[in-house]
């Protein structure tokens, strides 16, 4: 049986047959403004490229960065209610409060304030003002508002609040609508404002998901797709469409995972050279490493999980200048997508970091002799330009002193030396569909996040295996295998100055998808 | 009761922007040496404060008046509390308020208990609301997890009649403490019926107390400390460098966590988190003791920084700070060391403040500002 991996980036859409641990093709598509049409060119090549029978395609997995653009750019976005159940708490900071002004208004600046929420031990704040709720019903159909975010306060603790205010909502408004507790944890405004996008992006997420599906079907692919997540692991497309905010940090979480399966390492750096950035990040024990600060999208605060990816604007596009000083420059301005028609390999006026690897000849795309003139001087000092923003990034992303590999991909890896400092690079082959790959080999999750009273003899360890179960359970329900299921990530955090001993446990596993599993 | 006090020369008031306000944010996360909870969500609400017109003012020290009278105000609670369940915002007006019907007197200004972490913002939060300014002062320089820990209460203070607000309007008066321990035992056991997090109002101060007795230039330190790091930021010079610079500090370390055990004793955050070293520290281990702050530094098994003085654990490239509940194994930290201001190491405050205090009866306090 094969998989079909399937990476629809902003720029372009990569797809990858795979049987096994086997790359047995890999191609690059332009993304198209229907989605639909560039899927169906990029899949159609793979599998023409592969030789394969499309009937033995047994699964397809697809990463996307549709959703996180959409924020980032404000397009896309539907006017969204967004309700707090916390009152008389919470009253002096409401819904968006710390949102860019543009954001704000892209998805209508509507907060609602209720009397409502929970105290930290799961007893009400206030019983749940339902009168109110009504009230809000009516004023979100007279103002045509599309969807609906619902956030209690402690609702990761009892969620009761948030799906009472849903179901009345739903009695008198055909919307859609996003509780925050299927979402976040604890961490009112990050939750909230994750609730929100959430809400704001799924007209977009349907639209998406079913042009996916579409694509699928009119290449006459049967079988179920599953779409990737923030921490490299897969969603069913149903959820997809409702909780498109967890695809946020997909983009280089599949560059890495991608890499790490394509070396075989599990400990590396890894640098995804694109046309205009390069991102760097660690990956340990085949993951990548979690950033330890909050991580903002598109100006907003999440609490996300996300990786400790950072860009800097060195790609094959980037500008190589000369600087009145006599000093050499590389980026960070590029000429982006235009690089085939502006860069001087391709026929244009435009020295590129991609025309110094052409001139060094350590790449071999478009015409060479159009840069064999160019002054070798200024190719050595663009070269050692290149090298030091490379050997920066990777010095910054790397944990120990230990010599760990440096892993190249992205179509810009050709810019990528052999030897960063005291450390190897590796160039894997497919290194240009490696985000595609990423998706093609991910896995299915399930996660817990709750507070638990360590009392009446209930102790961390009991809370522990109850927590793994429970995130087990959840895991299989989405399609994992039981005999592959592992914890990825166990954590209790006691909290202080709190009675019953308070404790905050975090579990995560993973497991192999059904049917994949070779 | 009007507003503005008689006593207080206005001319004189320090008006925060909201540019000063991301600065305090920054810089009163780092002088909360791991813990005292995060100010962001505060930063929010003093921005609010002033988008709605009010003014958040700081008196300069030496502008405040003897007989002034002076209220340190702050959040008693649980940082996880406060950062989900997030307050009413009048708490702390209703404090002062009650404060003043109690004893039958006005008010002239708002004092800080604790400079480091979410309590920087909360007094300026309340005092704008009552139309007062705060002191530019803290009782502790830093952040500590109990209400005795103040050079106030160390140098005579006696906190109590003091008031106790949550956001449901209940509002609670201690008339009187039997030691300034008893107010915080029982101000911690009232606060757990109050949802975890409350609003406290002491007992008023002289300003001439203050003066001598009040850690001095609290805003104007850690607004002057934040504004270093963002522009550290801005320009990507080192930011870490900036700190030690602004602070007299010493970068002590700088590591990888390479494993961390936490637990909970009596309603507190105990822990360890171990780390090894690299750039100029490679070969070296570390350790830090943590009880909610960062208390004890040792490196290869050798005590070096304890408690008073200031262990700061930063993020090695942006330099923001972390909390004790925010390490992470794997996480790349520096470690800078400052010596605490010299009220905080005298015999008294050492009996409150020092190693002892936290139960390391093993360890003897010896300044790092003397090393």
């Amino acid at each position: 049986m094969y998989r079909l991996g399937i990476d629809v980036g902003g720029t372009n859409t990569d797809a990858v047959v795979m049987q096994g641990s086997t790359v047995l093709a890999g191609v690059k598509a332009s993304t198209t403004e229907d989605v639909t049409s560039g899927v169906i060119e990029a899949l159609e090549g793979a599998i023409e490229k592969a030789g394969i029978d499309r009937s033995k395609i047994s699964n397809v997995m697809i990463g996307t960065t549709h959703f996180t653009n959409a924020v980032i750019e404000r397009k896309h976005l539907n006017p969204v209610a967004a309700i707090r159940l916390g009152l008389p708490a919470t009253a002096c900071l409401p819904p968006m409060v710390d949102w860019p002004e543009d954001l704000r208004e892209a998805v209508g600046y509507n907060g609602y304030l209720v009397r409502g929420g929970y105290e930290f031990d799961g007893n009400p704040i206030a019983p749940l003002d339902e009168a109110e709720i009504e009230r809000i019903a009516g004023d979100i159909n007279a103002k045509g508002m599309k969807a609906v975010a619902i956030t209690s306060v402690f609702g990761p603790i009892n969620r009761a609040m948030e799906e009472r205010a849903k179901a009345i909502i739903e009695a008198r408004c055909d919307l859609p609508v996003t509780l925050s507790s299927d979402i976040g944890r604890i961490g009112l405004l990050e939750r909230e404002s994750a609730a929100i996008m959430n809400a704001s992006l799924l007209s977009l997420s349907t639209r998406t998901v079913d042009a996916f599906a579409k694509a699928l079907k009119d290449a006459g692919l049967s079988c179920p797709f599953y779409i990737t997540q923030n921490d490299g692991t897969l969603m069913g497309a149903e959820t997809v469409k409702a909780f498109p905010v967890l695809t946020f940090a997909s983009g280089p979480t599949n560059s890495m995972r991608g890499a790490a399966f394509l070396t075989g390492v599990k400990e590396a750096i890894v640098v995804d050279i694109g046309g205009t950035t390069s991102d760097v990040g660690a990956l340990h024990l085949g993951f990548p490493r979690q950033a330890a600060t909050v991580v903002d999208i598109g100006g907003v605060r999440t609490n996300f999980r996300m990786p400790d990816v950072f860009s800097i604007g060195l790609g094959g596009g980037s500008l190589v200048r000369t600087a009145p000083s006599g000093k050499v420059t590389v980026g960070p301005q590029s000429v982006g997508y235009r690089i085939t028609k502006e860069a001087m390999v391709f026929g244009g006026e435009t020295l590129t970091a991609t025309d110094i690897a052409v001139a060094l000849g350590k790449a071999d795309v478009g015409d060479a002799s159009r840069v064999a003139n160019v002054d070798r001087a200024l190719v050595e000092a663009a070269l050692a330009e290149i090298v030091r923003l490379l050997e920066t990034s990777v010095e910054r992303s790397r944990i120990s002193p230990d010599l760990i590999p440096v892993i190249a991909v992205g179509g810009g890896s050709i810019l990528m030396p052999d030897k960063l400092g005291d450390l190897t690079v590796i160039r894997p082959e497919n290194f240009a569909v490696a985000n595609a790959v990423g998706a093609a080999i991910a896995q299915i999750s399930g996660e817990v996040d709750r507070v638990y009273a360590l009392e009446n003899g209930l102790t961390r360890e009991i809370c522990l295996k109850q927590a793994e179960e429970e995130a087990t359970g959840k895991a299989i329900a989405a399609g994992a295998v039981l005999e592959t299921i592992q914890v990825l990530e166990r954590e209790d955090v006691p909290l202080a100055y709190l009675p019953g001993n308070a404790t905050r446990i975090h579990v995560k596993v993973v497991g192999e998808m059904g049917g994949t599993h070779v | 009761m009007s507003d503005a006090s008689a006593l207080i020369d206005n001319e004189k008031l320090w008006v925060l922007t909201e540019a000063d306000l991301d600065a305090l944010e920054v810089g009163a996360a780092i002088l909360g040496t791991g813990g005292g909870g995060n100010p962001y969500i505060g930063k929010l609400r003093a921005r609010e404060a002033i988008r709605n017109g009010h003014k958040l003012s700081i008196l300069p020290l030496d502008a405040v008046p003897d007989e002034a009278k002076v209220v340190s105000l702050g959040g008693i609670g649980a940082p996880l509390v406060a950062y989900e369940r997030i307050k009413e915002g009048r708490e702390g007006v209703r404090c002062i308020r009650a404060l003043e019907e109690r004893l039958q007197i006005k008010i002239d200004a708002i004092g800080c208990e604790e400079i480091g972490g979410a309590n920087a913002m909360e007094p300026l939060i309340a005092a704008a609301q009552a139309g007062l300014p705060v002191v530019d002062c803290d009782g502790m320089g830093r952040a500590f997890p109990e209400m005795q820990m103040t050079t106030y209460s160390i140098y005579g203070h006696r906190s109590t009649p003091s008031v106790m607000c949550d956001l449901h309007g209940n509002v609670v008066i201690f008339d009187h403490a039997a030691s300034e321990l008893w107010h915080e035992r029982m101000a911690r056991a009232l606060v757990v019926s109050q949802g975890g997090a409350s609003t406290l109002a002491s007992a008023p101060m002289s300003g001439a107390f203050v003066k001598k007795f009040g850690i001095p230039h609290a805003y104007t330190h850690a607004v002057a400390l934040g504004r270093a790091v963002l522009e550290a930021q801005r320009t990507h010079a080192d930011p870490i460098a900036a700190i030690c610079e602004q602070e007299g500090g010493r970068r002590i370390f700088s590591g990888k966590i390479t494993d961390l055990k936490r637990h909970m004793r009596g309603g507190f955050v105990f822990g360890e988190a171990l780390l090894t070293g690299f750039d100029a520290y490679a070969g070296d281990e570390a350790s830090v003791l943590i009880q909610n702050e960062n208390l004890v530094f040792h490196r290869n098994g050798e005590m070096e920084v304890v408690v008073p003085d200031l262990i700061i654990v930063l993020d090695i490239d942006t330099g923001t700070a972390i909390t004790t509940e925010m390490l992470r194994y794997g996480q790349r930290v520096a470690i800078l060391a400052l010596p605490c201001h010299p009220l905080m190491r005298t015999p008294a405050a050492l009996e409150v403040v020092g190693p002892k205090a936290f139960g390391f009866h093993d360890m003897i306090y010896r300044p790092m500002a003397e090393n």
